[in-house]
């Protein structure tokens, strides 16, 4: 048995799996603090199917707490982004791009420093120790408590971003984390910037997160090991979070369209995931979730991190509704829902609330919300049908018919069919489809290597490749007919001699069941 | 008629100049974000070719090298100003606008980064009307204006100046030996010319084209309607009016080396279903040819634009990858840039391809290759 925790905003899910089979499922409020509501959520599992700590073989986490804290700019650790690469570079400082919000919200400080590598490995100029030195000091001087470090071409050459590591952790001392942009990104160095100061902004956190979700299951007395879910939806130990929180940034959706696909057996479908604070609108494709082609930008910032197309918008289970106009959202009491919202004895009128008084639920106490004018419940229904059905048009790629999935606990808010868009499958375990999703773990393989290719032998290189990360994924645990090649990339090492390549493949597959990664 | 420019119009003119950018030209996005830095809230004077006073003195300015280049070094930012004020003082004449060589791609941008340093205008026009990789593959100099002298800039605040008369391949050569030597990119300023030599050389209004296209795309996404229609119908008033579709299906295979100075190599573009042969892309910084096998479906100078297939959003080859779902689209270039003179300067021969070349609207006709 294993398994699968989704952490989301207003809730925690929980599903004990074995194999594909849903044992038990349970949503619990997040708590302020993550564990105790991770804690409340496996106490419920035992209470619907015991079972004996010792029976769990593995806990899958989905959580959206890191990128919730960027787009809600908070609970981020004062940064300093410093590049090398002077004299080149400085008409576009690091940060450039950023909104002002979110450069305040870490406190940050950005630093031009010599360095870098040409494209040939040529340096552009030597490091500077002393530079580099009075750059750390001032960070300290500013309080700075994580630093992202990125260099010029640093994907071909990266001693010189480990050099400048070692300088700057010298005087800024162990307590500072120091996140280095060769091991987040790839080449185009204003996005790979900015995916390593969110890496760094996010480092405290992360050891929070990591701490309390570890604490959390280890109090029940689960010994299995914990996993996140990353934003190609395969797996990551609690020591990889804690180095790169970034990476698990588009988890959140990722896991809800697998969920979906995997509890409504659509593999094409527009996925709807009524969370408490936002609806999530994406597309499944032959069963994978449509990724963005081109740039991605996470609040407001340019990355170039390969995410699945979703549209969010401002509705949930938690939304507050306004009395007067019956618009709903974009505030939401979140997890405060049950302490705020009519039906648990608040004062705060809120979807969940609506779907009460509608009869489509029966959470809370129905009498309190007894006094509701049916009229002004069904104008606010019709408003959320309206926006979420707008949202999946914008969302759709053509005119023609698509079905529509809905899951996750606010799916109560939609009716049963939407305008313009025909009926609205539910699936079974529909409210808890984000944790089946983290729970239906992926495994990969990865290679990363740099290969000399002979003249004519490309192909044949390239393919050998392919075929040792997919022998990688399967070795990992990967059911062999579902591993595909996600993520390949090649790129060319000019300053080394016969043809060198830096060739990168990600393969990845289901995970057998019953089997627990490697 | 003249116009001007605010930074609100650079994102839609980064999307049009990477369309005409034909897969190279470098991506605008760092050029818009350089411009905007050095623009803040004011405003740039775009000059119509057709109100330039006879003897006006225009610098075109431009960056030179390997579009995958420009994704990691960045430049300082004095370096095109720099080159303009070298190129000023060898010919002992001060500019008094200056122009885009190259309508495509961050060379849409870099003229307006000097306009916003030292106000100067900038004219509405350009000597390749799309991408090319080479400084001498200009209508400018297929009609009588050669580039040289030419001055290169770089991050350090070297010059150099590169008088080679008027042997425009020469002056190539030599600028792009600089240019591997300063790291694979450089600032110039070249094709120093009258405004009278601007309306008898140049192909005109394609800055307002570039910003129409990128304007129509948005507007069409923001409206619902297929952005590809919003293509054809933008460029069909234009010198540059027939579009169609050669290909749509998955990026399967992409290989690029930065060589000689250029990103070269070829992208495999197969069918949605995985059945049936694959479009091959081959390019030199821009795409060259698109080859079903070996029928050629277009061939340079018309453009051959890999887009999103959903969004029209242009892709440029060093953003090519693996699994993208892309549609392919071929644009015809106007009159003046497929005369036999032009054809010998930026034809298939300039490329070493030994196919002849094939408008592109004569070539792929009727269903199901119109768009839209």
């Amino acid at each position: 048995m294993h398994i699968g925790i989704d952490v989301g905003g207003t809730n925690t899910d929980a599903v004990l799996m074995s194999g594909t089979t849903v044992l038990a499922g349970v949503k619990r409020s997040t708590s302020p603090d993550v564990t105790s509501g991770i804690v409340d959520a496996i106490q419920a599992l035992a209470d619907q199917h015991a079972f004996a700590p010792g029976q769990i073989s593995a806990v899958m986490i989905g959580t959206t707490h890191f990128i919730n804290a960027l787009v809600e700019a908070r609970r981020l650790a004062p940064t300093a982004a410093l590049r090398l690469g002077l004299p080149a570079t400085r008409a576009l400082p690091p940060l450039v791009d950023w909104p002002d919000r979110l450069r305040e919200a870490i406190s940050a400080r950005s630093y031009l420093a010599h360095g870098g590598y040409e494209f040939d490995g040529r340096p552009i100029s030597p490091l500077d120790p002393d530079e580099l030195r009075a750059h750390a000091a001032d960070m300290a001087a500013h309080g700075i408590r994580s630093v992202a470090i990125s260099a010029v071409f640093s994907p071909v050459n990266h001693d010189l971003e480990e050099q400048a590591a070692a300088i700057v952790g010298e005087v800024l001392g162990p307590d500072v984390a120091i996140s280095l942009s060769h091991e987040i990104g790839r080449i185009g160095l204003l996005e790979r910037e900015s995916a390593t100061i969110i890496n760094a902004a996010l480092r405290e956190l992360a050891r929070e997160i990591v701490d309390g979700l570890t604490a959390a299951v280890r109090a029940r007395g689960i010994t299995a090991p914990i996993f996140l879910s990353q934003n190609d939806g395969t797996l990551m130990d609690e020591e990889y979070v804690r180095r790169y929180p970034v990476a698990t940034f588009a988890s959140g959706p990722t896991n809800s369209m697998r969920g979906a696909a995997a509890t409504s057996g659509y593999a094409t479908c527009a996925v709807v995931d009524v969370g408490g604070t936002t609806s999530d609108i994406g597309l499944l494709v032959g069963g994978f979730p449509r990724e963005t082609t081109t740039e991605v930008t996470v609040a407001g910032i340019r990355t170039n991190f390969r995410m699945p197309d979703v549209l969010s918008i401002g509705i949930g289970g938690g939304s507050v509704v306004d009395t007067q106009t019956a618009e709903v959202g974009p505030t939401s009491v979140g997890y405060r829902l049950t302490t705020e919202a009519l039906v648990f004895g608040g004062s705060t009128l809120t979807a969940t609330d609506i779907a009460v008084a509608a009869g489509r639920a029966q959470i809370g106490d129905p009498s309190l919300v007894a006094h509701l004018d049916p009229a002004f419940v069904q104008r606010v229904l019709d408003r959320i049908a309206e926006r979420v059905a707008q949202a999946v048009d914008r969302m759709r790629t053509s005119p023609e018919p698509i079905a529509v999935v809905a899951v996750g606990g606010g799916s109560i808010l939609l009716p049963d069919e939407l305008p313009g868009l025909g009926p609205v499958v539910r699936p079974e375990n529909y409210a808890v489809a984000n944790a089946i999703g983290a729970s239906i773990a992926q495994v990969g393989g990865e290679v990363d290597k740099v290969l000399a290719i002979a003249p004519g032998r490309r192909t044949e290189t390239l393919d050998e490749v392919r075929q040792e990360a997919i022998d990688k994924a399967v070795a990992a645990g990967a059911v062999p007919s579902s591993v595909q090649v996600v993520e390949f990339d090649e790129v060319p090492i000019p300053y080394l001699p016969g043809d060198a390549t830096r060739v990168r493949v990600k393969a990845v597959g289901d995970l057998q069941m019953g089997q627990v990664p490697a | 008629m003249s116009w001007t420019l605010t930074a609100a119009d650079l994102p839609d003119l980064a999307r049009g100049a990477t369309l005409l950018g034909t897969g190279g030209g470098g991506d605008p996005t760092i050029g818009s974000l350089l411009v905007r830095q050095a623009l803040g809230d004011r405003s740039l004077t775009i000059l119509d070719p057709d109100e330039l006073a006879d003897d006006l003195v225009v610098i075109p300015t431009a960056q030179m090298g390997a579009p995958t280049v420009m994704l990691e070094k960045i430049p300082a930012g004095t370096e095109p100003t720099l080159a303009l004020r070298t190129l000023e003082a060898h010919l002992g004449r001060v500019a008094q606008a200056t122009m885009p060589i190259e309508c495509g791609g961050i060379n849409s941008m870099i003229p307006l980064l000097v306009a916003a340093e030292t106000g100067l205008p900038v004219v509405d026009a350009d000597g390749m009307g799309r991408a090319f990789p080479e400084l001498s593959m200009e209508t400018f100099a297929v009609y009588g204006v050669h580039g040289s002298p030419l001055a290169l800039a770089g991050e350090r605040g070297e010059t150099v100046v590169i008088d080679t008369g008027d042997d425009d391949r020469q002056m190539e050569w030599l600028a792009r030996g600089v240019t591997i030597r300063l790291g694979g990119v450089a600032h110039i300023a070249e094709y120093a010319m009258s405004g009278a030599q601007v309306r008898a050389t140049a192909v005109p209004r394609t800055l307002s084209m570039a910003l129409a296209l990128g304007r129509a795309i948005r507007l069409a996404r923001h409206a619902k309607r297929s952005p590809f229609e919003a293509i054809a119908q933008t460029l069909s008033t234009t010198l540059y009016p027939h579009v169609r579709e050669l290909f749509a299906g998955k990026v399967t295979d992409v290989q690029r080396r930065t060589r000689d100075g250029f990103a070269k190599g070829w992208a495999q573009i197969s069918p949605p279903d995985g059945v049936g042969q694959a479009l091959e892309v081959e390019f030199q910084n821009e795409n060259l040819v698109a080859r079903l096998g070996t029928d050629v479906l277009a061939v340079v100078p018309d453009l051959i634009c890999v887009v999103d297939a959903e969004s029209a959003e242009p892709i440029t080859t060093e953003r090519l990858r693996y699994g993208q779902r892309v549609r392919v689209l071929g644009i015809s270039t106007p009159e003046l840039m497929r005369t036999p003179a032009a054809l010998a300067a930026f034809g298939p021969a300039a490329f070493g391809l030994d196919v002849p070349f094939v408008p592109v609207e004569t070539r792929v006709v009727g269903a199901p290759a119109a768009v839209g």
